[in-house]
């Protein structure tokens, strides 16, 4: 078995008496692609933004590249990265500005190269003179996206890469998301509301619900799991909270 | 401390004036204001008063001029976080490897840079329009200016920790705070001329024996050293708690979430 890139460990975060996320516990092995799924607040942008050392945990642990995030976070965000839904890069800049900013923030060797690489690769080249603020939604995630791998991440969190994207700027993402995994052996967290990223594009799922795991293994297996026809079926299903008994949570 | 990290923090701080030429007008238009409200009111005193009045009533320019040394100082460090704010790059640059001295050390950086960009403008327009020189300060100048800015950090730090812990609602506290100390600061009167009560809080501020010694060295070319020697030490109490809070805060915040708060907004 492959070494672990991440490793969480009985994660726990509360926002006074409210548990976001509840003895929490995964690991994600170098190479592969995590998805972790769950309706809205089911905890997985807390996991995430924990992962990111944003938000402290309660209690737990985090240990990534076999180092603790706590005591170690500034050298472990240097090997890693993340794209987010939730964020933009400042709209007044220039897209080559932007990235041009942020490698030299994650110190990117031969930076002006590694910059027409990631532009190229998300099929956005032409916009890098163009203002960021006047990309499209797409572009502007493209753009997110560029800036997540200018260091060649070890480790990506990808949180909904794909939100209010039209299918086929969707298709382009998972194919450049899958094109960084087979070249660079990049490490994923995936979390997405699509169904058919996590099918294409994760080697394995968590399924969250209200801050638990609720259920952990390939595609396949969670449908088999939870008596499905699809991953959609399951995901709804868990959404409305319906007939969870065949689930059996992981505490 | 890296200075590549400083450096590229403040690298974005020039590409957004760059883009946007009209954020220059926001860092001359008001010291503008102010220098030709205070200088054509000291002129006109100038006129009216001649000898009567007790010394050289140019120290009004003089005290815009050094004010704004602090303001810009101030405002260098907590618009920069609002900055990151308002285009939904904060996560962006507090989930990169950054670390809280590199961060501060950039938005000293670019207060210094505004400060010395409105500074030196009204400098030589106080000359042209008033035949105000601030170089009569002569050496003096130097530690006025790093004392005003050094407490301009400090304020800046204490504004971006409250609004950090308050939320955006709390924005307004990037304009306020120094304005908020200005009556005590000493800034166009001497620390005498206010009431008891105001004195012991204006002694307590590192600015206002910073203006007091501006308004002596015009008067006459002196500055007791007594007065240099408490700013300096009021500075590195107030630096030091500052930086204390806002260390702190930003313990708060990761605890509480409110960094991911401030990008949902």
């Amino acid at each position: 078995m492959s070494e672990s890139v991440l490793r969480v460990a009985d994660l726990v975060k509360r926002f006074g008496d409210f548990a976001a996320v509840r003895n929490v516990s995964f690991e994600i092995r170098k190479g592969e692609i995590l998805g972790l799924l769950g309706a809205n607040g089911a905890g997985k942008t807390t996991v995430i933004n924990m992962m990111l050392g944003l938000i402290t945990p309660s209690e737990g642990r985090i240990e990534v590249f076999g180092q603790d995030l706590a005591s170690h976070r500034i050298e472990i965000l240097r090997r890693m990265n993340f794209c987010s839904t939730y964020t933009q890069l400042p709209g007044n800049l220039l897209v080559g500005q932007n990235l041009n900013v942020f490698g030299k923030l994650y110190r990117v060797p031969d930076l002006d190269r590694r910059i027409d690489e990631v532009l190229d690769l998300l099929e956005i080249g032409h916009l890098k003179k163009r203002v960021s603020g006047h990309l499209s939604a797409g572009e502007s995630t493209r753009l997110n996206l560029c800036k997540a791998l200018l260091n060649r991440p070890e480790l990506l969190l990808l949180d909904e890469p794909t939100a209010s994207l039209d299918p086929d700027i969707a298709d382009k993402v998972r194919k450049a998301v899958k094109r960084v995994r087979e070249e660079d052996g990049a490490t994923m967290l995936y979390t997405s509301h699509n169904m058919r990223d996590v099918e294409e594009v994760c080697d394995r799922v968590i399924f969250m619900h209200k801050g638990k795991i609720l259920h952990q293994g390939t595609p396949a297996e969670i449908v088999s799991h939870f008596q499905e026809k699809s991953l959609e079926d399951v995901f709804i299903r868990v959404a409305r909270g319906g007939e969870l008994e065949t689930a059996k949570p992981i505490d | 401390m890296n200075l590549h990290i400083i450096q590229a923090l403040v690298l974005r701080y020039l590409y957004l004036y760059t883009r946007t030429p009209v954020r220059l007008v926001e860092l001359l238009f008001w010291p503008l204001v102010h220098l030709l409200v205070w200088g054509y009111l000291t002129v006109f005193l100038q006129r009216h008063t001649g000898d009567a009045f007790p010394y050289e009533i140019t120290f009004l320019i003089g005290a815009v001029i050094l004010w704004d040394v602090l303001f810009r100082a101030q405002q260098g460090v907590a618009i920069f976080f609002l900055e990151d704010v308002w285009s939904r790059n904060l996560l962006n640059i507090f989930a990169a490897p950054v670390t809280t001295a590199d961060y501060l050390g950039s938005t000293y950086v670019v207060g210094l840079l505004r400060a010395g960009v409105t500074s030196t403008i009204l400098g030589v327009l106080s000359l042209v329009l008033y035949s105000f020189n601030v170089l009569e300060l002569q050496w003096y100048l130097i530690p006025f200016i790093i004392n005003l800015l050094v407490f301009g950090w400090a304020l800046g730090m204490i504004s971006t920790a409250l609004i950090v812990r308050w939320g955006p609602a709390a924005e307004t506290l990037a304009w306020a705070t120094p304005f908020f100390i200005q009556p005590f600061a000493a800034v166009f009167y001497p620390v005498d001329g206010l009431p008891p009560v105001m004195q012991a809080f204006s002694k307590a501020l590192p600015c206002s024996y910073i203006f007091e010694g501006m308004r002596d060295v015009l008067k006459d070319g002196t500055l007791p050293m007594r007065d240099l020697v408490l700013a300096s030490g009021l500075n590195v109490v107030y630096l030091a708690a500052a930086g204390v809070l806002f260390v702190s805060v930003l313990k708060t915040a990761r605890d509480k979430g409110l960094l991911t708060k401030f990008a949902a907004q």
